[in-house]
């Protein structure tokens, strides 16, 4: 039961915490939590649907295909995540007085929060698949207990809602003026760390090849087994032995968030926004 | 199933088996490891530093079990009665620890490379 409560605790950790982020960097926006909700529901029948057709994904692309649909959703989550920063590079600061000046909601000219589902989703859908197929495990081997093995397995999932929950509130606590500063960054290195775990993915198929030694090994100090370390993981992409390739693309994929959101999140061109900006003006 | 198909997915099944085949796999020498009862049929694995190989491991439970290592940089799934491949390295020598991620407690191992 234990065994089981740590397994599924261990997996929901990642998904609970970037929900955990995704919720605080869309504070405000209007209906938020039923895109979120979405995305999570989303996210959870797209995992049952892939535990069950694990075998056909693994058989694909010559034996490559769980390497290859992995590296695939983390890079959508990576430009999701980006495109995120971008547009709230844009719209950050109004968006932050209004929601001071409001009280809470944003009155209007906020996008559909696509982008913010799809991360939610894809976390989900990492996470779930693996819960689904131990929990499959649990179910026809028959020589452990399956009730007190499930009923582990909702305390794993209990605790790692809570966790993400309570990033959630910490977060939250900042004040407005900094809250989308603070959440750009962690936003930020999430993307960088899933861009480094997607090249893992890409060795471990032999797709990139260049780059692979160990560039150090902290594993002494923190290792990526434990809970600290996988929470480290997964906020910040912490890797206790990184290949060479995944520190460079970690360094390239911040470089260019940093890039992206300087070219593109200045210069409120659009006559929408124009009129937005006036008309909160005197306020 | 029409003619058509047939020779479709016979033309399909070739395909991939000339992937499978290709000269990037064939360099590489395969060390194998074999999961049976929750448990690794080696405690410790040698192979050799230094250069690129490929890890076979078979599955032959009947739940499924995902092959997992941060020292090595992997993690697959494995569905019941099948096998993964990893090209892994090159390593440098040392010990490198490896488990099943759904049976830690007894699915546990190390790869050596010397």
């Amino acid at each position: 039961m234990i065994a089981a409560l740590l397994i599924v605790f261990r997996e929901i950790l990642e998904a609970g915490l970037v929900v955990g982020i995704v919720m605080a960097a869309t504070q405000g926006m209007p209906r938020r939590g039923l895109w979120i909700a979405c995305g999570i529901a989303g996210g959870a029948v797209g995992a049952c649907i892939v535990a069950g057709f694990a075998d056909i994904i693994a058989d694909a692309a010559a034996g490559a295909g769980q390497e290859l649909f992995n590296a695939g959703i983390l890079l959508a989550a990576v430009a999701m995540l980006t495109w995120h920063n971008v547009w709230m590079a844009r719209h950050g600061r109004e968006m932050s007085r209004d929601i001071e000046a409001l009280g809470g909601e944003i009155a209007a000219g906020t996008r559909p929060l696509y982008a913010v589902a799809v991360i939610c989703g894809i976390a989900v859908l990492r996470e779930g698949s693996e819960i689904a197929l131990f929990l499959y495990g649990v179910m026809i081997s028959g020589d452990e207990s399956p009730l007190a093995m499930l009923a582990g397995s909702a305390g794993g999932l209990l605790l790692g809602v809570a966790v993400g929950v309570m990033l959630y509130r910490g977060l939250v606590a900042i004040p407005t003026r900094y809250l989308f500063a603070v959440t750009a960054w962690m936003i930020a290195l999430l993307a960088c760390g899933m861009a480094a775990q997607a090249i893992r993915f890409l060795a471990q198929a032999d797709i990139v090849t260049a780059l692979n030694r160990t560039a150090w090994n902290t594993s002494w100090l923190l290792s990526e087994g434990g809970i600290a370390g996988k929470v480290l993981h997964t906020l910040v992409g912490y890797t206790d032995r990184p290949s060479e390739m995944q520190v460079l693309v970690y360094l390239l994929t911040l470089a260019a968030t940093f890039v992206l959101m300087r070219v593109f999140g200045r210069a409120p061109d659009a006559p929408g926004l124009a009129k937005r900006a006036a008309a909160t003006a005197p306020r | 199933m029409t003619r058509g198909d047939m020779a479709r997915r016979a033309l399909l099944l070739a395909g991939l088996a000339m992937l499978a085949a290709g000269p990037a796999r064939a360099q590489e020498a395969a060390y194998t490891l074999t999961i049976a009862g929750n448990r690794f049929d080696k405690a410790e694995l040698v192979v050799p530093a230094n250069k690129r190989i490929v890890l076979v491991v078979k599955n032959t439970d009947k739940t499924p079990e995902e092959f997992e290592s941060n020292d090595l940089r992997v993690e697959k799934v494995i569905a019941p009665g099948k096998e993964i491949r990893l090209t892994v390295g090159p390593l440098e020598p040392g010990r490198y620890y490896f488990f099943g991620d759904y049976h830690e407690a007894t699915a546990n191992g190390y790869l050596v490379a010397k």
